[in-house]
């Protein structure tokens, strides 16, 4: 249905082409469509021809804006860094100038443009961690593009859209409201601006839930008063909460989908390029591609490993030995680590000093391929392995028995036990030991854990705030392993542009 | 004489079955047969909701931890054991849910409507027993069905969740995961008095007294106007969580079909307190004061000077007084003030406080910056008044809290609401315990049948007859002290329903403005 309505369609007699569809709403104009604003809310689908190479082209291109967008997010890129990286990438891949350009390619660039949205969404559509950050992504660039819009041709976008026409609070209101009005304005008017000149919307809260959050708005009976100057974020929290609902829709509409078409593989194609492997760890928790970590390295980054892990370092460090599920567990984070296949074998070879080699490679190596997905049945193969382990996962799993040191230690040891273990780390300030004892008392383990990340990452997550723009998204609560060592990392060298190449084991 | 508990099922109170009961005894669907879904869920519990185990751990009521298994190590109760043995004594715990529990009231509730809905059917239920099992993703068909879940089990409390899309009984039988969501549900909050515990002078950890319910009190005034006049919600329940604390149910529509941002920036809204129990500024507040801020403070003004100053006396000791120092703008100031508080030790911190204005009208510190004083003075207030709320359990849309009416297995104390309209007047150690409502049913029943033979012997064949079927009718609660209780909360819920009946009927009309 999506697909019709998207009006694409293999036509067998054209093997390159895709026709449009003839659809009973469809205008005669709309065959044409004139792209008036370089802004796109991406309403009205695409219904001119093109091929199915352009198809993929086009989809491949807005990849690579997006995921570089992603990239910036990871990289903890201020927004002005972000832009600053971004429009080189953004001039090669997906060009869109202004009308005031008078570019002769206006019109292709915003085909391109409109295309490739509506590509990705069919291909990100499937489920909801992929429209969730498909959605993201899109929002980042459109509010990426509206910032650096030209501020007349904005407004003109603006005022072509019927939703984004909200109601004026009227003078008379405004009088009455004054006082309020000036007093949930951050900072108040600011020098040189006159309550006079300055003017309010109203809608309904919820249209504003950042503003709220922040309190940068007045509240009154359910309706938020947001001053112009906030207009942005209410275009662009429309531009969200359209795409979530389109989305939403195109979901529901795909399984519909006529399979038997040559945009299937490709859409499919397209979309697994952009699935991680599991929901619950993220590649992205690995670090960057130049920094990988290798099997000497593992002792001067373990400063950065939760509690869990270096808990099991330290052990296997003690024991030259780890038990069974201690080792499964290990493996599989220092996999998440981006630690290669062949750099574990030889970490554990290493780690396991007092046995032989033909007993390792007995008893021990076809198991650590085997969380590799080195080895197995197929579906262990396919998946690459196993998953590392999240702290939900290591919440749950059953208590350790003696000798065994997995599972997460703010649960598995006793509180007076756990408590010289975090003072062995470094943790000696009495109101966060006094904290993580109640945390702990409480079962609420991974605050416990948050609370000694934050309280150990104290300086740098502040530097992170003030001088990076690191906000709510980038220090949001821990709850993986390799987030943690992935959050440590990046704080413990904030700031620092590792040379490509560069290993990491200066540190 | 022991409580009013019923012999067997077969002679329960004629009020047993609800008026929304299915008409036979048996329930029309038979997943919902008692038989079924009491034994399997007990055992499968641990095992089939891992998934979903970690949420609980992080979502548990903290007011009621100190009684689950493992945290009772880490922290010895106040109460005496025996006694919260004796609450959750199952003979009591059975009088209780056959006898008082309103189920009928809290059908209507969560179903706003009178015939079952989907917003009950498809509520999550989830109930931790006495051998502290946790069983979640119960649900039920009618009032009357979960009524027999409760005298079958005698759960230490049950929790209520979210509706979900599909039955969440049946969520393990759907192919698709994301067919079972979260649709809906109460936006929640939860105020427990241990979150005070470093501003708290004169109690600790599970212990409460009038002085320090002050903090609840404050918070619940606080939030409400809140929610009321910036948010425009109209359906807003208090209830007493049994110890130390208090929860509100925002039950308006649009409250209970808010997403998570929605339910995040709500609680972001109303959040002050930032940083754990370190020494350092808690309040880092911009000016201008928002309105809610400042409205806030007026509120919470009246309070400071009697329940935190008076009563608290937060800065009576040398350390505590230091920290009020740190607050404060200004090093000759501070220096004057450390001075004058030196050589009076215990000086008492109502004198403290006034000492502020008066040492800096002598003019100790020459470069005194009148607003920021005054604002800081303003911080110091909104720190030891402002609500503390726990936050994490407004943010989330599948989060469970505890159900009105459950008894607090500590404490005895059933779970009542509080009319926010009279919150001051409200005390906890009023609230009605377990063992004295079954106390005050016995009582009243033996009342009653003294008088009906007393009549019975004057008037044998009179009006005594028609009396005797009209007391007949009084429900066992009726009899009790919980009965304003349940009124109460049945004239709230009479208001929802008059509000969701208009909603039903624009939205019929084509004319609501929240459908899209
Ligand atoms: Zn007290």
């Amino acid at each position: 249905m999506i697909r019709q309505d998207f009006g694409l369609r293999v036509d067998p007699k054209r093997r390159s082409n895709l026709s449009a569809k003839q659809r009973q709403w469809g205008e005669p104009e709309w065959q044409q469509q004139d792209y008036a604003h370089r802004l796109n809310f991406y309403t009205v689908p695409p219904t001119a021809d093109i091929s199915l190479e352009e198809f993929e082209e086009w989809a491949i291109a807005r990849l690579k804006v997006l995921s570089e967008l992603e990239s910036c997010a990871f990289r903890n890129r201020s927004p002005e860094e972000t832009a600053t990286y971004m429009a080189p990438i953004l001039e090669k891949h997906l060009p869109l100038h202004s009308n005031s350009s008078r570019s002769s390619t206006l019109q292709g660039e915003r085909k391109k443009d409109h295309f490739s949205h509506f590509i990705l969404r069919l291909a990100f559509s499937s489920t909801e961690d992929l429209r969730k950050r498909y959605a993201r992504l899109e929002t980042q660039l459109f509010r990426l593009r509206y910032k650096d819009d030209d501020t007349r041709e904005r407004q003109a976008f603006i005022d072509s859209c019927d939703d984004l026409k909200w109601e004026k609070v009227g003078d008379e209101e405004k009088r009455e409201l004054s006082q309020e009005l000036k007093d949930a304005t951050p900072g108040g008017l600011g020098p040189g601006r006159r309550f006079e000149d300055e003017s309010w919307f109203k809608v309904d809260w919820e249209r504003v839930p950042e503003l709220v959050e922040s309190r940068r708005v007045f509240l009154k009976r359910g309706m938020a008063y947001v001053p112009s100057r906030e207009q942005s974020s209410l275009v662009v929290a429309e531009f969200t909460r359209r795409l979530d609902q389109a989305l939403e829709l195109t979901a529901r509409a795909i399984p519909r989908l006529d399979e038997d078409d040559r945009l299937t593989p490709i859409l499919h194609h397209l979309s697994q390029s952009f699935t991680a492997p599991d929901t619950a760890y993220s590649t992205a928790d690995a670090l960057p591609g130049t920094l990988q970590p290798h099997a000497a390295n593992i002792d001067s980054l373990s400063q950065h490993f939760p509690l869990c892990m270096s808990h099991l370092h330290k052990t296997l460090r003690q024991n030259s030995h780890l038990k069974h599920f201690g080792r499964l567990q290990y493996t599989l984070f220092l996999k998440g680590l981006g630690l290669s296949l062949e750099d574990c074998i030889i970490f554990w070879r290493k780690s396991f000093r007092l046995i032989t080699d033909e007993k390792f490679a007995k008893e021990y190596r076809y198991n650590i391929r085997h969380s590799y997905g080195d080895v197995g049945g197929d579906a262990n193969r396919r998946g690459r392995g196993y998953t590392p382990y999240s702290c939900q996962k290591l919440l749950t799993e059953a208590l350790p028995g003696p000798g065994q040191a997995h599972g997460c230690p703010y649960r598995t040891f006793s509180p007076d036990n756990l408590i010289p273990l975090l003072q062995g780390m470094g943790v000696q300030d009495q109101s966060v030991l006094k904290g993580v004892r109640e945390d702990v008392g409480k079962q609420r383990y991974h605050i416990a854990c948050n609370r000694v990340f934050e309280y150990a990452h104290k300086k740098e997550i502040k530097r992170a705030k003030d001088d990076f723009g690191w906000g709510i998204a980038e220090l949001d609560t821990i709850s993986h392993p390799n987030t943690y060592f992935k959050r440590s990392f990046m704080l413990k060298h904030l700031g620092e542009e590792v040379p490509k190449g560069e290993k990491m084991d200066t540190d | 004489m022991p409580h009013a508990i019923s012999p067997e099922p077969t002679t329960e109170p004629s009020d047993a079955v609800l008026p929304d009961a299915p008409a036979s005894d048996a329930p029309s669907d038979p997943a919902d047969m008692s038989g079924d879904d009491t034994a399997a869920p007990v055992l499968g519990a641990a095992e089939s909701d891992k998934e979903n185990r970690l949420e609980d751990m992080f979502d548990t009521d903290s007011d009621d931890d100190e009684f689950s298994s493992s945290a009772a190590k880490a922290e010895p109760s106040t109460t005496k054991p025996a006694q919260s043995g004796k609450f959750s004594d199952p003979g009591i715990m059975k009088a209780f849910y056959q006898r008082l529990f309103p189920y009928r009231q809290l059908f209507q509730w969560l179903n706003h409507s009178p015939v079952p809905t989907i917003d009950f059917k498809h509520r999550e239920f989830a109930f931790t027993l006495s051998n502290d099992a946790y069983i979640r993703y119960e649900s039920f068909a009618s009032a009357d069905l979960l009524r027999k879940q409760c005298i079958e089990l005698l759960p230490s409390r049950f929790e209520i969740g979210p509706v979900y899309s599909t039955n969440p009984r049946e969520r393990k039988t759907l192919r698709k995961k994301s067919a079972f969501r979260p649709l809906a549900k109460e936006l929640v909050f939860d105020i427990d008095m241990t979150d005070y515990d470093e501003i708290r002078t004169c109690c600790t950890g599970a212990q409460i007294c009038p002085k320090c319910w002050s903090f609840i009190t404050m918070a619940v005034k606080v939030v409400d106007v809140a929610l009321r006049d910036d948010f425009g919600f109209k359906h807003i329940l208090w209830v007493y969580s049994g110890r130390r604390g208090a929860h509100a149910w925002v039950c308006d529509r649009r409250a209970r079909e808010m997403d998570d941002q929605k339910r995040r920036s709500v609680a972001g809204y109303l959040e002050l307190l930032k940083g754990g129990d370190g020494r350092g500024k808690k309040v880092n507040i911009k000016r201008p004061l928002h309105p809610h801020l400042q409205r806030s403070l007026k509120i919470l003004r009246a309070h400071f000077q009697t329940d935190i100053l008076a009563e608290q006396n937060p800065w009576e000791e040398d350390e505590k007084a230091a920290h009020l120092l740190d607050l404060l703008p200004d090093k000759a100031l501070t220096a004057a003030l450390r001075k004058k508080w030196d050589s009076a030790p215990h000086r008492a911190s109502t004198s403290k406080w006034a000492d502020i204005d008066a040492l800096a009208a002598t003019g100790v510190a020459d470069k005194l910056d009148a607003t920021q004083l005054k604002e800081a003075k303003q911080d110091i207030l909104l720190e030891y008044t402002y609500p503390r709320l726990d936050a994490e359990v407004s943010k989330k849309l599948n989060h469970l809290l505890k159900s009105p009416f459950c008894v607090h297995p500590g404490t005895g104390r059933v779970c009542v609401p509080i009319d926010v309209a009279k919150v001051e007047d409200f005390d906890p150690f009023e609230v009605p315990t377990v063992t004295q409502l079954l106390d005050q049913i016995d009582e009243w029943d033996k009342e009653h049948v003294k008088a009906e033979e007393g009549e019975a012997e004057n008037d044998e064949a009179g009006g005594a007859g028609k009396e005797q079927e009209k007391e007949k009718k009084l429900q066992d609660w009726e009899k009790t002290n919980l009965r304003p209780y349940v009124e109460y909360f049945r004239s709230f819920v009479n208001e929802l329903l008059k509000d969701e009946k208009t909603a039903k009927r624009e939205r019929e009309e084509g004319g609501d403005p929240m459908e899209f």
